[in-house]
């Protein structure tokens, strides 16, 4: 994208004040997708982002620069843009010039298609298809296909030079169905981090029955009960209520900033001893997986909470520096446009031991989650809500009628401490992240699993 | 930076330019947006980061045989635009022919001149930026003892220029200004930690004041010190201004035209018919220049304009683009919305506001009203807890129990349910203390009886 001298020079030009790093985010995205509405297809959209951003950190700041222009004078303007915090701070002589490394992990030559424009439509036909005639109560559907490539290269004043390719894949499907109780949603999703073969793992129709299925089982749905109950998580259902309620706390910055429960308590019990949650940005093709984050450091697999204890949180490459360590991997950003931070990759709790039915058959009474859908969290206190989107009432250790959507409402800390069964199942979910504006794509998982207490803040009935 | 991307360059006239490239029985539409943006962000008395950019870039759609396509770069570049309108044609070629397909014509509706652009802005030194984000930042720290840090403190500004270009007859460019500055405190320690956030808005840097956003911000985390979990019942919950606001926000999307026409709104095919008590109006009116969302044209080109959607509590329009508008036999409305060069324009509220016949009331005076209940500061999980599809609500709150008209001790971990449906008509009072915070709708205290709260 940049050729290596290019690169040093402009290295150069940001350092010229002075500083203690300096960087050259670059990247060039493409996008495709395809959306079938109401049986139309009317957004058929391609989209092209070619850019870099500089930043330039002097103490406790960074200056950031981003510029369209991927020109040597466009990068070396950009590049004089980020270098004024050093100017204004006065800080000091101008840095060495920086030799890069030969660019031996620069990007492949040949870019991966995108998942060519016909063959999205015909996938959406099919899905539309299969979820229409899951029920003749379904009215509506809405089906998307999504693509993107992303080839970014990160060059930095510690002679860091490396390229990466990343493709995503992301079908999804939503439905309405209408009933006596009037309208009611179903949504499915599979994502992952690679091109057409998602196809391969992921039947359309299958995913589009489901989404409908959702949806239909809520017209006979009664409202949520109200009040604290055991709740039964899904294997693979609700794996972002952790990344949520668990994993934005364990961010380094939050730490740093003293606005985390989980501040200062490292080597600390803070969950059951059933609770081990990993953040692996290197499982194949999932969702949140790269072969580097977004300032060059290689994805790692960390293991953030061990049978309950606390032994580390996720760094990327300033919060590193300052706390004398190395980045754990997770510098990531939505696109050169924007300064990276400390995020999650795949945020997922272990499994356990127990059979999932069983967790199902031991519980008198609760709700079972078989979908969580969105939520959000405060890292200060740990509050958090989520919604459901599919749930089931659980008497007499059985699963019995469908509920209509509700929310889970509760705080990070005591959940995790009220886990009291986990499954030997496991799945993932695709999800997007955001944090102070930006997103970026994440996987989430666990097994299923008991909360022994979550209050659920019913549905007006 | 980019030639293109700086001030000078002529948006109308490269739009001018890729329209000119259509060919004969083909409908394009060309927006292109350049945006200048400056943010600071202070922490523990430093600079933290210091962002300047400047972004430009180019939606173009293609209409031919009423098939569409869409295509978007991030670049004004000359081989970048008709690479462009290129994709946008290639994509179109995929669609299926939907006679209702069809770009904006001009309809005759005249703009309404709101003044936007405040060329004050330009003129402010980054010094004065930054030193009114660290002003920010020790306002809010010193304002308490009770407050143990600030987590951020932000001044941020944009300056966006836009031009619309089309084949069938529309031009129409804009310009807007808009600075802000936010902080988000943290009171107390441990476990026992609150939060709060408080912001200023504003198009220019001059009418920002900071000393009220950072008294919102501690005052808000303050007093929520020592909150416990809340009981559940059935009682009249009285939102704050703000998450009026959001509430609003998410009604919004059911009265999308579009929506409606889908099947997604819980309002569709319930024009004409009574959805709210008598006294309730809901207004999106982008020509208020008050309104944060407030807009010359639409997404498409088309002149905005004050839309009554809901009047004496009967449902009496829905916002249209021009094809929803085709496809249902309406008028379009003027009320296209667009998020940027990147996205194809549809249906959408600007500036919505409530009103609701009891007006001479200040918070204290609907407190008074409701005398016991749950007033409410800030709600979570709106996203996925509200949905215009169903109409309904199930929202995590926190906020101050109400008794003797008079706020009590604090709550947290609760939520709160109903429905739209029931809301609408539930509203026991409508504050006057309206604002025009940002988003798509305006806000003010508004108190709903039989509201679901369930806490532990």
């Amino acid at each position: 994208m940049i050729e290596a001298p290019v690169l040093e020079r402009v290295l150069a030009e940001a350092l010229r004040h002075g500083g203690h790093f300096a960087e050259v985010f670059a990247e060039d995205r493409s996008t495709s997708s395809v959306v079938l509405d109401d049986r139309r297809l009317e957004d058929l959209t391609s989209g092209r982002e070619r850019g870099a951003g500089i930043r330039v950190v002097v103490g406790e700041t960074t200056g950031f620069a981003h510029t369209a222009d991927l020109s040597e004078a466009g990068l070396l303007a950009a590049a004089a843009a980020a270098a004024e915090v050093a100017r204004r701070s006065g800080a000091s002589r101008p840095r060495p010039a920086v030799g890069l490394g030969a660019g031996s992990h620069v990007l492949p030559d040949g870019e991966t298609p995108l998942v060519p424009k016909a063959t999205a439509v015909e996938l959406l036909g099919r899905a539309d298809d299969a979820a229409r005639s899951a029920g003749s109560a379904v009215t509506q559907v809405q089906a998307g296909l999504a693509s993107s490539r992303r080839r970014v290269l990160v060059a930095n004043s510690e002679g860091v030079l490396i390229g990466d390719e990343q493709v995503r894949t992301r079908l999804s499907v939503s439905c309405v169905a209408v009933g006596d109780a009037g309208l009611q949603t179903g949504f499915e999703t599979a994502a992952r981090t690679c091109g057409a073969e998602l196809f391969d793992e992921v039947d359309p129709e299958e995913l589009a029955r489901l989404a409908a299925r959702r949806a239909l089982v809520k017209l006979s749905a009664r409202p949520a009960p109200t009040g604290v109950v055991p709740v039964v998580l899904a294997g693979g259902s609700g794996g972002i209520l952790f990344h949520e309620a668990c994993g934005h706390g364990l961010e380094a910055d939050h730490i740093a900033k003293d606005a985390s429960v989980y501040a200062g308590r490292l080597g600390e019990v803070v969950a059951s001893p059933l609770v081990t949650l990993v953040d692996d940005g290197t499982v194949a093709s999932e969702w949140g997986t790269s072969t580097i984050d977004d300032e060059g450091h290689p994805a790692r697999r960390n293991v953030l909470i061990e049978d309950g204890v606390l032994v580390d949180y996720l760094w990327d490459h300033l919060r590193a520096r300052r706390g004398q360590r190395t980045s754990s991997g997770n510098g990531r950003r939505q696109s050169y446009q924007h300064l990276p931070m400390v995020r999650m990759t795949n945020t997922f709790l272990l499994p356990g031991s127990d059979d999932a039915d069983e967790i199902v058959a031991q519980t008198p009474s609760g709700v079972y989650v078989a979908k969580l859908g969105g939520g959000q969290v405060n890292t200060t206190t740990g509050d958090f809500v989520f919604g459901t989107t599919e749930a089931y009432l659980i008497e007499d250790g059985r699963l019995t009628a469908p509920l209509r959507d509700a929310n889970l409402i509760g705080n990070g800390p005591e959940v995790l401490r009220r886990i009291d069964a986990v499954g030997a199942d496991f799945g993932m979910m695709p999800g997007t992240c955001g944090k102070d504006g930006q997103s970026v794509p994440v996987g989430c998982g666990q097994a299923t699993l008991r909360i022994t207490g979550v209050t659920v803040g019913g549905t007006a009935g | 930076m980019s030639p293109h991307a700086q001030a000078g360059y002529d948006l109308e006239a490269a739009a001018e330019r890729v329209a000119s490239w259509a060919r004969s029985g083909e409908e394009v539409e060309v927006y292109v947006a350049r945006a200048l943006e400056t943010d600071v962000r202070a922490y523990a008395g430093e600079v933290e980061s210091l962002t300047s950019a400047t972004s430009a870039g180019v939606g173009v759609r293609v209409v031919a045989d009423h098939r569409q396509g869409f295509a978007w770069a991030g670049s004004l570049e000359e081989a970048v635009l008709a690479e462009t309108l290129a994709a946008a044609r290639d994509n179109a070629g995929f669609a299926v022919p939907d006679e209702h397909l069809a770009l904006a014509v001009p309809d005759g509706v005249p703009p309404v001149a709101v003044d936007l652009f405040d060329p004050s802005l330009a003129q402010v030194p980054t010094a004065d930026k930054v030193a009114l984000a660290l002003d920010l930042e020790a306002r809010a720290r010193g304002a308490h003892p009770a407050v143990r840090q600030v987590s951020s403190a932000d001044y941020g500004d944009v300056v966006v220029e836009t031009a619309l270009v089309s084949t069938t007859g529309v031009r129409a460019t804009g310009r807007r200004t808009s600075a802000y500055a936010s902080v988000s405190v943290i009171a107390g320690d441990g476990d026992a930690s609150q939060t709060g956030t408080g912001f200023t808005v504003g198009r220019s840097y001059d009418v920002l004041d900071p000393e009220a956003a950072a008294a919102e911000a501690v005052e808000r985390a303050v007093r929520m010190l020592g909150a416990a979990k809340g009981g559940s019942g059935r009682m009249t919950v009285v939102f704050d201004r703000r998450v009026t606001s959001t509430l609003l926000g998410a009604l919004a999307a059911a009265l999308s035209g579009e929506a409606a026409a889908k099947g997604r709104s819980f309002f569709a095919d319930r024009l004409g018919e009574q959805v709210a008590e008598a006294s309730v109006t809901l207004v999106d009116d982008p020509t208020d220049v008050r309104a944060y969302g407030a807009a010359v044209y639409d997404g498409e080109g088309l002149a905005c304009r004050r839309n009554v959607l809901v009047d004496g509590g009967v449902l009496r329009e829905f916002l249209y683009d021009t094809v929803t508008a085709r496809r249902v036999g309406a008028r379009p409305n003027g009320a296209a919305v667009r998020g940027g060069y990147a996205g194809l324009p549809g249906p959408g509220c600007r500036a919505l506001v409530l009103s609701g016949g009891s007006e001479d009331l200040d918070e204290p005076g609907v407190l008074a009203t409701v005398g016991e209940g749950l007033y409410v500061q800030s709600v979570t999980g709106v996203h996925s807890g509200v949905s215009p599809v169903s109409g309904d609500v199930s929202v995590g709150a926190e906020g101050l129990r109400i008794r003797d008209g008079h706020l009590a001790e604090p709550v947290r971990e609760v939520t709160v349910a109903s429905t739209f449906q029931r809301m609408l008509r539930s509203m026991v009072a409508v504050g006057a203390d309206l604002a025009f915070l940002p988003g798509v709708a305006a806000g003010q205290t508004v108190a709903v009886a039989d509201m679901q709260v369930s806490g532990t």
